[in-house]
C-alpha cells in the first residue's frame, strides 16, 4: 500500500541505500512553509512581511510562495507551520467570518471585519484541533473600533495581542534583534524597512527561508501589497562576516 | 444501512472543526453526510493481513509531470511509464486526465488515487455546469480537491498539476497530497520534478508562444524520462487555449523499440514440447464435447466438423 512503501524507503534512506526508483519530493514528506513570518504595528496602521521559500525535505516546492493571505480587505493572515493546514484552516477563517457579518455586523463598512474577530476564529480552531494542525499564525489589520492591530496565535492556540511579532523557524534568528530596534509608533515607511530588514536577516541565517520579501501594508484607507527581491533587499548576506579569499589560491 | 459503526474522533475531521468530535455511535451514513471518515476498510485490511493475505503495491506512477504558462493558455506535459514497485506495469499510461473541457490535470503518486480523485472532481464539475449553465472554472477544480485531500489527511496519494483556460484566463496550479496548493507560472511534479524544474529554470520566459511553450514542457519531460527511473516511455501534452484544447497524445516517443525481429514471431506447432495431456470428461449437464454438425446445404467439404 502507498503507506507501507513511504515507511520502507524512509527506512532504507536511513540506512543509506539508495532508492531503486527515483523519489518524489511530494510524496516523501509533507509540504511545509519552513518560513519567517513577522508583523507590527506603527502609528496608523500594520505591516506584516513573510518570506517565500516552501520546502519539502530539502526540496524547495516553490520559490515564489505567498504566505501572507487575505481573510478581508482589512485584515490579514501570515501563515506558517504545514503549507495544507494554513492554507485550509485560513479558507475556514474567511468563511466564518464572512458567515458571521452576514449574519451579525449588518451593513457597517461592507468588506470590512473586526480583526479581533478574525483573530479569535482563528484561535478557536487552532485551539480545538491543537492535535491535528501544525499551524502558526499571525493575525494584523485595521478596524474603526480598535484601530491597527496585531495578534500572534503559535502551536497549542493560544491568542495575544501585541505591537509586534515574529514566527517561523526563522524568527529564532531575529528575536533579539527586533526587541533591541524596535520602537513604538514608527511611521509607515520606517515599520516597512524594519520588517523587511529583520526578514532578510532570517532568511540569511535561516536555510528553510529564502526567496523574496513580501510586504503588506493595512491602514485606514486600505491596504497594499510589496515585493522585494534580492537584489532589492538590505544586502545582509554580503554583510555577513567572512575571511576574504585569496584569488587563485587555494580555498582553505 | 443501518450498521452502527464507532468512529474514532483522533482520525475524523469532520468539515465543521469548531464543532468537537465526541466519543459517539454514529451511523454509517451519517459519519459519510458529517464529511467524517470511515475507517471500516481499515479494519478488514487488518483483519486480512493478520489471517495471511499478501497485499500487492499500489501501482505508482514514479512519474514526470509538468506544466508551464504561455501568453493566452497552459501547457501540461507527462511521461508515460506506469511502475509498480520496480516493474514497469504500463509502458504507455494517460497521466493527463480530463477534468473539464477546458481543465486538465496531470497526476503523479498513487495512480488509482489520481484516477479516482480527477474523475470525482469531473464528474462535480458537470453537475455544476448543467446546474449554473456557466462553464467551469479552474479555482473550484482546485478548492474542490483541496478539501477533498485534506480531508483525507494525506491519505490519497495524488499529488496533481492543474491547468486550465476559464473566463479569468490561463491558471496554473500544482495540488499536494496532504492539501495545499501554489500558483505557479511554471511547475513540476513526481519523481522526475527535479529534472524537469532543472530545465524550467534555465529556459522558462514569460509570455511565449504557443510553439515555445510545448518545446520547453517536452523537454522537461523528455529531462525527467532520462534522468529519474521512476519516468520513461513517451511525452503527452496537452494544450489548453481559450475555446481550444489540443490534446497531443504521444506527441513525442522518444523510445521507441530499436531492434524488432524481421520475421516477426510466428510458431509453429510442436514448438512447445509437450509434456503431459489431460483430459476431463464432461457431465452429463454439460453439452457432448464431440458434436456432429449435419449440413443441410452446401457442399460436404465446406461443411465445419465440430
Amino acid at each position: 500500500s502507498f503507506q507501507d512503501d513511504t515507511a520502507l524507503s524512509t527506512t532504507m534512506a536511513a540506512y543509506g541505500v539508495p532508492p531503486a526508483l527515483g523519489v518524489a519530493p511530494e510524496m516523501m514528506e509533507e509540504i511545509s512553509t519552513g518560513t519567517t513570518i513577522m508583523a507590527c504595528q506603527y502609528d496608523g496602521g500594520v505591516v506584516l512581511g513573510a518570506d517565500s521559500r516552501t520546502s519539502t525535505g530539502t526540496y524547495v516546492a516553490n520559490r515564489a510562495s505567498d504566505k501572507i493571505t487575505m481573510v478581508t480587505d482589512n485584515v490579514w493572515m501570515c501563515r506558517s507551520g504545514s503549507a495544507a493546514d494554513t492554507q485550509n484552516v485560513c479558507a475556514y477563517v474567511k468563511n466564518l467570518t464572512e458567515e458571521h457579518n452576514m449574519q451579525r455586523r449588518g451593513d457597517l463598512d461592507p468588506g470590512m471585519a473586526d480583526v479581533k474577530l478574525v483573530a479569535n476564529l482563528t484561535m478557536q480552531l487552532a485551539y480545538k484541533n491543537k492535535d491535528k494542525l501544525s499551524a502558526g499564525m499571525i493575525i494584523g489589520g485595521w478596524d474603526a473600533t480598535l484601530g491597527a492591530q496585531v495578534y500572534g496565535i503559535p502551536l497549542g492556540g493560544s491568542m495575544q495581542r501585541v505591537p509586534f511579532t515574529v514566527g517561523g523557524s526563522g524568527s529564532a534568528y531575529i528575536y533579539g534583534w527586533c526587541d533591541n530596534t524596535w520602537r513604538e509608533n514608527m511611521t509607515r515607511e520606517e515599520a516597512e524597512g524594519w520588517v523587511a530588514r529583520a526578514i532578510s536577516l532570517a532568511i540569511a541565517r535561516d536555510a528553510s527561508s529564502g526567496g523574496v520579501v513580501r510586504l503588506v501594508t493595512i491602514h485606514s484607507k486600505g491596504s497594499s501589497r510589496q515585493m522585494l527581491e534580492p537584489k532589492h533587499q538590505s544586502l545582509c548576506e554580503s554583510e555577513l562576516p567572512v575571511i576574504p579569499r585569496k584569488v587563485g589560491g587555494v580555498v582553505g | 444501512a443501518t450498521h452502527v459503526v464507532e468512529v474514532k474522533p483522533a482520525r475524523a475531521l469532520a468539515p465543521g472543526l469548531i464543532r468537537s468530535v465526541a466519543m459517539a455511535h454514529i451511523h454509517r451514513d451519517d459519519a459519510e453526510e458529517r464529511g467524517g471518515f470511515n475507517f471500516d476498510n481499515v479494519r478488514r485490511n487488518e483483519m486480512l493481513r493478520g489471517s495471511g493475505l499478501a497485499f500487492k503495491n499500489a501501482m505508482k506512477t514514479g512519474t514526470t509531470i509538468s506544466g508551464v504558462c504561455f501568453a493566452g493558455g497552459v501547457v501540461l506535459g507527462a511521461d508515460t511509464r506506469s511502475t509498480n514497485g520496480e516493474t514497469v506495469a504500463d509502458k504507455n499510461c494517460e497521466k493527463i486526465h480530463y477534468i473539464a473541457p477546458n481543465i486538465y490535470c496531470c497526476g503523479a503518486g498513487t495512480a488509482a488515487d489520481t484516477e479516482a480523485v480527477t474523475g470525482m472532481i469531473a464528474s462535480n464539475l458537470e453537475l455544476h455546469r448543467m446546474a449554473t449553465k456557466r462553464d467551469s472554472r479552474v479555482i473550484t477544480a482546485l478548492t474542490q480537491l483541496k478539501t477533498h485531500l485534506f480531508k483525507y489527511q494525506g491519505h490519497v496519494g495524488a499529488a496533481l498539476v492543474l491547468g486550465g483556460c476559464d473566463v479569468d484566463g490561463p491558471h496554473l496550479f500544482t495540488v499536494y497530497p496532504h492539501g495545499s496548493s501554489d500558483a505557479l507560472p511554471f511547475a513540476t511534479m513526481g519523481s522526475g520534478s527535479l529534472a524537469a524544474m532543472a530545465v524550467f529554470e534555465s529556459d522558462f520566459k514569460e509570455n511565449m508562444t504557443e510553439e515555445e511553450a510545448k518545446d520547453l514542457v517536452a523537454r522537461s519531460i523528455r529531462a525527467g524520462i532520462f534522468n529519474d527511473l521512476g519516468s520513461g516511455s513517451n511525452v503527452d501534452l496537452c494544450v489548453i487555449k481559450k475555446g481550444e484544447v489540443s490534446y497531443l497524445r504521444n506527441h513525442e516517443t522518444p523510445n521507441e523499440r530499436t531492434y524488432v525481429r524481421s520475421k516477426g514471431y510466428d510458431f509453429p506447432p510442436g514448438s512447445t514440447p509437450l509434456n503431459r495431456r489431460n483430459f476431463m470428461t464432461a457431465t452429463s449437464a454439460t453439452l457432448p464435447l464431440n458434436e456432429t454438425v449435419i449440413i443441410s446445404e452446401g457442399a460436404p467439404e465446406d461443411a465445419m466438423v465440430m
